[in-house]
């Protein structure tokens, strides 16, 4: 029961969240938006039992890939947006709408061509979720994938080099 | 199990409402006259000059983009600190440590190709 309220409460945090971050006309408003809108999904992958996900949406996108955010901002020196139009009664009505009929033909799809996601046993994925589960696949089975990560990071770090240590022609 | 988690969902509850509640009680009860002189950005006493968006080297970028790939490169090493003695037990331990050092060693490739480019220096 907690749950199912802790899981509406993010969720409505996030999608609140992800309104804001294309609402609000500062850039820098939008990228805060954005972290509250990764917190919160931090939170329902908590709720799902899969906690190291969500260790990781915290440091690594929260952290990290929001820096870079801040940091395009800066470099493109964005200023303010011009506002958006008024917002009507008629206009949420329509949103609301639109959002209702989307959701309702996405579901029918899915059912129609089976691809529904299962529902999983808390217990089970409590299982699958942790980090030493995780180690266990990602260091024994999948060895080689993980090396390969390691070539794609290397690639990055080359790449980003190469680009911004370019000499100006 | 997730039951495990409530006690920290109500100690973040407890503490960003406590922070909020704080700001927003000391906003409403407190007095305010703003003036012109009393909004004015701090620059040490001097009146401030130009805009502060300013646009930003790409340099800050490329020490952020390293940044991020390390990152990730501990974030891998999480779940195998976390499992290393399940790994001895298991019999796997030097093996698993081979396949983690050739990913250290194929990202401090990166680390070195970055020092000697001067990808981390600033000019």
């Amino acid at each position: 029961m907690a749950g199912q309220i802790l899981f509406f409460a993010l969720a409505v945090t996030a999608i609140a969240a992800g309104v804001g971050v294309v609402w609000s006309r500062s850039p820098i408003n939008s990228a805060l938006w954005l972290i509250l809108n990764l917190f919160c999904i931090a939170g329902l992958y908590l709720t799902l039992n899969a906690q190291f996900i969500a260790v990781i949406q915290i440091l690594v996108y929260a952290g990290a890939i929001m820096v870079l955010f801040l940091f395009v901002i800066m470099l493109l020196n964005l200023s303010e947006m011009p506002s958006v139009t008024r917002f009507t009664i008629a206009r949420l009505f329509g949103f609301f709408l639109v959002m209702g009929v989307l959701a309702l033909l996405t579901y029918a799809v899915a059912a129609g061509l089976d691809v529904l996601p299962e529902r999983i046993v808390p217990a089970a994925a409590a299982v699958s979720g942790s980090p030493s589960t995780l180690a266990r696949s990602l260091f024994t089975e999948y060895a080689l994938p993980f090396e390969i990560i390691g070539i794609l990071l290397l690639a990055a770090t080359v790449g980003a080099v190469i680009i911004a240590k370019r000499k100006p022609v | 199990m997730f039951e495990d988690y409530i006690p920290f969902f109500i100690q973040l509850a407890i503490a960003s409402g406590l922070s909020l509640t704080l700001l927003k009680g000391g906003e409403l009860l407190g007095p305010s006259r703003p003036n012109r002189i009393k909004i004015m950005p701090y620059e040490s006493g001097m009146d401030p000059v130009g805009s502060a968006r300013q646009r930003y080297s790409i340099k800050f970028y490329l020490v952020a983009m390293i940044f991020i790939v390390f990152d990730v490169e501990i974030v891998f090493l999480y779940p195998w600190a976390i499992s290393f003695q399940d790994f001895l037990a298991a019999g796997v331990g030097l093996e698993v440590l081979g396949i983690v050092i050739v990913f250290i060693v194929i990202l401090a490739i990166g680390l070195i190709y970055d020092i000697k480019k001067g990808g981390l220096e600033f000019d």
